[in-house]
């Protein structure tokens, strides 16, 4: 795409811009959001190479349009809840990208002081009530934390990330009829990226939309969207959340996506099939929306801004991180029950 | 003073801290209007309403995965699964989800919620919903492991488990609900992990819980009576956190110690607690720690196997006399 100059107004129609739902501002922060979860994750999987980010690590890239869409539609106050595919979806709430690197680096200054690792991240703070590694008990989990808004008379939404690979599992057709039947203001949000760990999801579910297909059984609408487009995840998002803060209910939304790495570590990911990641390239997500933004105006200094602003961001977490020091030994008994004390005698 | 049975000491215990919090609620299956399988929630329903006391669909992992939810955002959930066996279909919450929060998290969040199930054999129902398996909880870091044997502790223990912070799994006993006590007027909070002496004796130290308590003390009184032991008779009350004060305590007094358990043998509390008076009080002991237990073996339904497999007040006499003279 070339560069286009000039303000918004030359460049889009008066009527377009009038009756864009979306607006300039939460553009650019949707293409701001995007960016920096590839870059923080192309950083994460360089420092996974050089053994620096220990243990595991899932990588979403590909999939930002995502958490980027619903990030920028939540309000402070919702609640996110996520797998162990979740840096994005954690930095879409704002939390600072050195504590989420911090934890994946095993580093004091991590979001858990490396007590919980790249699969647990948590940060209450910005409503992200943790990432959990067994497939489906967050979808249960999530539904609690709606039944106590519902209870408490709070108008906050639960929004609950997770793979394709789940809705196979029990949890997953639980938690959908019990928040469908206590109507809970909870947004069950599948990421179907075409796989599981290895096995593409097709070769082991017998309809063609995992999660939607599934939908109508719950009395629950079938919603499936183009997961690569933040636009339009933004778009489904806030009418889901208004939905819910409203009263009137769960959503499920299954996003058509896919992974550009593999599932996890350095998995090459060989089993795809030839052609088919070069296909996904051409829908790249960040790719997608940096066209849109030229297309309404955005100048390519302005892009580019955001760009350097993004990289700086992450260079400065990488130091950070790589300067902070492991957890103290002290640590290791700490936080088992409330009093601090892991003991179980008295 | 009031007379209750240990069903309806639930059901008191259950109001009294939803009367006292706004943020204790309720649910599971058949808890609501049909008042509990085994009747032990009746009247809470029409007292606290449908919004407080809430029915759930046939669905253990969303039942526990709801209350941990609402737990770690604020509320004080008690949530029932209703057969103790069950909690093996909801397994992932009770032995990855809650316990693991708070460490996993840092401390950032915690999961103050109670579980009650009914645990516990007597009933002839058989290997799927018979079983004592507090030994499954026991092993897990972050847990609570609780068993009442009296309704006078069913509300004591209860109060204490719902104010805990950490999760609680308070494990009924099914053999237990008819059965009568006294419980003191007004309110009544007992602190997790005290044992309790229900027998003082010089001679031997005999652990039990629950169900197992009452058949421990009438084991007490026969080898008083019959054959001068004066055995002590400790209710254990709560596995985690585990008083192991009174229990050593009362060892290094009576120098033996027998332990009375409704569950199979292999990796049962008793073993736990054999180590660690092994450990820690060898040179108390006049002779070895003893367990009595039923055999490694599902349970069966027969009534006469039944009664074979659980420790029953003639085999703990047998057992401590063939120990003690
Ligand atoms: C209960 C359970 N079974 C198996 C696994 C191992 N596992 C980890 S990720 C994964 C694939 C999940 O696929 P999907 O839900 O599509 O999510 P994605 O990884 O694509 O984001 C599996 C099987 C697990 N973590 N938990």
């Amino acid at each position: 795409m070339s560069a286009r100059k000039g303000t918004a107004a030359q460049v889009m129609p008066e009527a377009v811009l009038a009756n864009d739902d979306i607006g300039l501002a939460t553009r650019l922060k949707l293409y701001r959001m995007q960016v920096e979860m590839r870059d923080f994750e192309k950083r994460a999987y360089d420092l996974f190479l050089q053994n620096l980010v220990k243990g595991t690590s899932h990588l979403s890239l590909g999939q930002e349009a995502i958490a980027a869409g619903f990030g920028a539609a939540m309000r402070k106050d919702d609640k996110s809840f996520c797998t162990y595919r979740g840096h994005a979806h954690t930095l879409a709430r704002g939390v600072p990208p050195e504590s989420v690197l911090g934890e994946l680096m095993q580093r004091d200054n991590g979001l858990m002081r490396g007590k919980g690792g790249s699969m647990h991240l948590t940060s209450v703070e910005h409503g992200v009530l943790g990432s959990y590694a067994i497939i489906g008990a967050h979808l249960c989990i999530a539904n609690g934390s709606a039944w106590r808004a519902q209870y408490l008379g709070e108008d906050d939404v639960s929004v609950c990330f997770f793979g394709d690979g789940t809705t196979n599992i029990g949890a997953f057709h639980e938690a959908l009829n019990f928040a469908a039947v206590w109507s809970l203001p909870v947004i069950f949000v599948c990421e179907n990226n075409l796989y599981m760990e290895y096995t593409p999801i097709a070769d082991v579910t017998p309809v063609e939309h995992p999660a939607a297909d599934r939908a109508s059984a719950y009395g629950l609408p079938s919603i499936v969207i183009d997961g690569n487009d933040a636009d339009i995840v933004y778009r489904t998002a806030r009418a889901a959340l208004d939905k819910a803060r409203a009263g009137s209910g769960p959503s499920l939304i299954e996003c058509k996506t896919y992974r550009h790495s593999g599932h996890s570590r350095a998995d090459p990911a060989k089993y795809r099939p030839e052609g088919e990641l070069e296909r996904w390239l051409e829908r790249d997500p960040v790719k997608i929306y940096r066209a849109r933004l030229l297309e309404f105006g955005v100048s390519e200094d302005e892009i580019a801004r955001i760009e350097q602003e993004s990289r700086r961001l992450v260079n400065a977490a990488t130091e950070a991180c790589k300067a902070a020091p492991p957890p103290p030994a002290e640590l290791l008994t700490t936080d088992v029950y409330a009093d601090g004390v892991w003991s179980w005698r008295n | 003073m009031a007379e209750l049975t240990y069903r309806d000491a639930v059901a008191h215990a259950i109001a009294q801290e939803m009367e006292r919090d706004d943020r204790v609620v309720f649910l599971g299956e058949d808890v609501g209007k049909a008042g509990g399988v085994f009747k032990a929630t009746v009247g809470l329903h029409e007292k606290f309403g449908p919004k407080r006391v809430r029915d759930t669909p046939i669905s253990e992992q969303a039942i526990l995965g709801a209350a941990m939810g609402a737990a770690m955002t604020g509320l004080r959930p008690i949530a029932e699964i209703m057969f103790s066996d069950f909690l093996a279909v909801c397994w992932d919450f009770v032995a990855n989800e809650f316990p693991k929060l708070r460490y996993m998290t840092a401390g950032q969040l915690s999961c103050p919620l109670v579980v009650r199930t009914g645990n516990g054999a007597g009933s002839r129902f058989g290997a799927q919903h018979s079983q004592s398996v507090e030994n499954w909880a026991m092993m897990i870091p972050g847990l609570k492991v609780v068993a009442p044997s009296s309704p006078r502790d069913v509300v004591g223990l209860f109060a204490a488990a719902v104010r805990d912070p950490d999760p609680v799994i308070f494990f009924e006993h099914k053999s237990l609900y008819a059965a009568k006590g006294e419980v003191p007027d007004g309110e009544i909070v007992d602190t997790l992990g005290t044992a309790k002496v229900v027998r003082s004796g010089q001679d031997a130290t005999i652990l039990a819980l629950a169900l197992m308590v009452s058949r421990a003390i009438a084991a007490a009184e026969m080898l008083a009576a019959r054959h001068g032991i004066d055995a002590e008779v400790i209710d254990v009350r709560s596995l985690v956190p585990l008083d192991t004060q009174t229990i050593l305590g009362s060892v290094a007094r009576t120098g033996r110690l027998f332990t009375v358990e409704e569950n199979p043998r292999l990796c049962g509390w008793g073993a736990e607690i054999a180590s660690i008076v092994a450990d820690e009080a060898f040179f108390d002991l006049d002779g070895p720690v003893v367990r009595i237990t039923t055999p490694h073996i599902p349970l069966p339904a027969a009534d006469n196997l039944e009664d074979l497999a659980l420790p029953t007040v003639d085999r703990i006499v047998e057992r401590v006399l063939r120990a003690m003279t």
